[in-house]
């Protein structure tokens, strides 16, 4: 074949100095505007929450609001908010513990037993699971969990109580089906995707030269699964539940659809609670007096707090437990 | 190796030179053996004995088909759904294949180094070494301290680290974890350890220094290595097996096949004409 000859016409000209000096200080300019309106939204977010909640935080000291234990908003107007607080970790935490087993056993079995077409069908499930709308989490708590719960679990045991250790009852709560560990258990379910769609695929990502590796030394399944892929992929994992974890502390309908919505603080995981999304959510539209106005704005600021704390701590933790190629 | 001198005629096959060296032990025998990805044939109809205390080189250009007939000398292909292997594979006289036969057993005695270094990332050096002894439930310090030490030696990695054990393995250089890598397949004293283009991701250096490990290591364990590099096959090997298009073309003493190729394609490819 005759090789076409070269037409210098058709060869554009290098773009001149100063359009690509110009190119690259507008591109520059651009991408860094919009990661400054990040920390801007950020900063901004936070700032504008602890104005809007200054009125009561002044009033009751930083710590006295965050620490106090009651929360009237009718007739001493005190704001404590130390059993939002403590419910909302509880909860958060509890749904993290109860979760994180269910959704590594699926993210694993997905990865690495399934065949294929049933892997694909849990993936697949996994990932309508974290699209389905949290309100409706909430109605299948309200619905179907919460009488469950009920029947099999609270009224038995409440009954049994009342009868043999009535000394218990006070730790029982109420026999109605929510509380906190109905908001638990939604919650858990709500959060599994979350971990175990991010485990799965780090799991997945796990170098085969890795795997080969501990096969070649008479290594079994499930002893390739703990010498090598776990703690491989722990870095993932660990971000996975994190990140359910973020999605727990801020989790709002759901659980105070079910919950119970108790305004002390709780001291037992069967009675009734309430969280700090839950109540911002409840109370905002009723509130009349400034002082309660400024306490529910507040409540989201320390909520803030709460989120950039475990947030700092995650990475830090995270970069820690990081699988590294770089040397040391 | 002498003992391949007297046999320096081309028409003499390496049958004949066994009977020439009756020292010579078979360690492992592919008889047959074929490996199917799909309906394609990796390699076909491979027979080869390897010989206890030697090495044994697979040469070849590129997809010949070499490291495909190695990891079906260890069971590897079970891992590659995809993959099936017919043929018996005799260790010591037993079909590695055989029903009944545990893959993870012939893999304990069938040890492997791969082509690119792969230390586990989250274990120390020792970790390393010990993590096959772990397997197989040792765990008194006494006796992995040693195994640890004569790993460590054998894989003239042990002055170099004896400072720093329990330092992540990922801080050593390329050439470094390779040898930790031979270090953690010879630490559960394999009868046979294979190797797959164990030096390709390394530098000259350490190259060098995992070839002069090779003549050491054969007093202990038998070796066959894949390798697109002929030097390095005439340099370490007693043995080389050249494979193309997934058939063994030839087989036999290295210094006979590369002097005295007994086959035209053999010849082209030793004397550069592909490849």
């Amino acid at each position: 074949m005759q090789q076409a000859p070269v037409q210098p016409s058709r060869i554009k000209r290098p773009p001149s100095a100063l359009y690509r000096l110009l190119g690259d200080r507008i591109f520059f300019a651009v991408i860094l505007l919009l990661a400054l309106s990040i920390v801007a939204l950020t900063l901004g977010l936070g700032y504008y929450l602890y104005l809007g909640g200054s009125q009561t935080i002044q009033k009751e000291g930083f710590w006295g609001f965050l620490t106090g234990t009651t929360w009237d908003p009718a007739l001493k107007l005190e704001f404590g908010i130390w059993p939002y607080v403590v419910g909302t970790l509880i909860t958060s935490m509890a749904a993290l513990f109860l979760s994180v087993p269910v959704a590594l056993a699926a993210a694993i079995f997905a990865a690495e037993y399934a065949p294929r077409w049933l892997a694909g069908f849990i993936n697949y499930l996994v990932d309508l699971m974290a699209a389905v709308p949290s309100v409706v989490y909430g109605i299948w708590g309200i619905f179907v969990l919460a009488p469950f719960l009920r029947q099999v679990l609270y009224l038995p045991v409440f009954l049994w109580a009342s009868e043999n250790a009535p000394w218990l009852a006070p730790y029982l709560g109420n026999p109605s089906g929510y509380g906190m560990f109905t908001a638990v258990v939604v919650l858990s379910s709500m959060i599994i995707p979350f971990t175990a769609a991010l485990s799965r695929d780090v799991i997945q990502l796990v170098p085969a030269a890795q795997r080969e590796g501990a096969y070649a030394l008479g290594a079994t399944r499930w002893e390739v699964m703990q010498m090598v892929i776990l703690p491989y992929a722990r870095g993932g994992i660990f971000a996975g539940a994190m990140l359910a974890l973020g999605r727990a502390l801020g989790e709002t309908m759901a659980v105070a659809m079910v919950i119970g919505n108790g305004n002390i603080l709780p001291y037992t995981l069967f009675g009734p609670a309430s969280t700090m999304p839950a109540v911002i959510a409840l109370e905002l539209k009723e509130a009349v007096e400034d002082l309660h106005y400024s306490a529910i704005i507040g409540v989201g600021f320390y909520l803030f707090l709460i989120a950039f704390i475990v947030n700092a701590v995650a990475s830090y933790l995270l970069h820690k437990l990081k699988v590294g190629e770089q040397r040391a | 190796m002498s003992e391949f001198e007297a046999s320096a005629n081309p028409q003499t096959g390496h049958t004949e030179i066994l009977t020439l060296d009756p020292s010579l032990k078979t360690r492992l025998e592919a008889r047959r053996v074929t490996v199917m990805y799909g309906q394609k044939a990796g390699v076909k109809d491979v027979d080869m004995p390897i010989y206890t205390h030697k090495v044994t080189a697979l040469i070849g250009p590129s997809g010949c088909g070499k490291t495909t007939f190695l990891r079906a000398l260890n069971r590897m292909h079970d891992l590659t759904p995809s993959a099936r292997v017919t043929g018996e594979v005799l260790l010591d006289g037993v079909n590695v294949y055989a029903p009944g036969v545990d893959p993870v057993e012939v893999r304990r005695k069938i040890g492997m180094v791969f082509q690119k270094p792969n230390p586990f990332p989250t274990l120390s050096i020792y970790g390393n070494v010990v993590a096959g002894l772990r397997l197989v439930g040792i765990r008194k310090k006494s006796l992995l301290d040693e195994a640890v030490e004569r790993a460590l030696t054998q894989a003239a990695l042990w002055d170099e680290v004896k400072d720093r054990l329990h330092a992540p393995s990922m801080s050593l250089s390329g050439g470094q974890q390779q040898r930790l890598c031979i270090a953690r397949a010879l630490a559960v004293e394999p009868e046979v350890l294979l190797m797959d283009e164990p030096t390709s991701a390394l530098d000259p250096i350490s190259t060098q220094s995992i070839e002069d490990l090779l003549t050491e290591l054969k007093n202990h364990v038998t070796i066959v290595i894949v390798t697109h590099n002929m030097q390095q096959a005439g340099r370490v090997s007693d043995f080389t097996g050249f494979f193309l298009n997934g058939d063994l073309v030839e087989f036999g003493p290295t210094n006979l096949l590369f002097t005295t190729p007994k086959d035209k394609r053999t010849e082209a490819y030793i004397t550069g004409r592909f490849g």
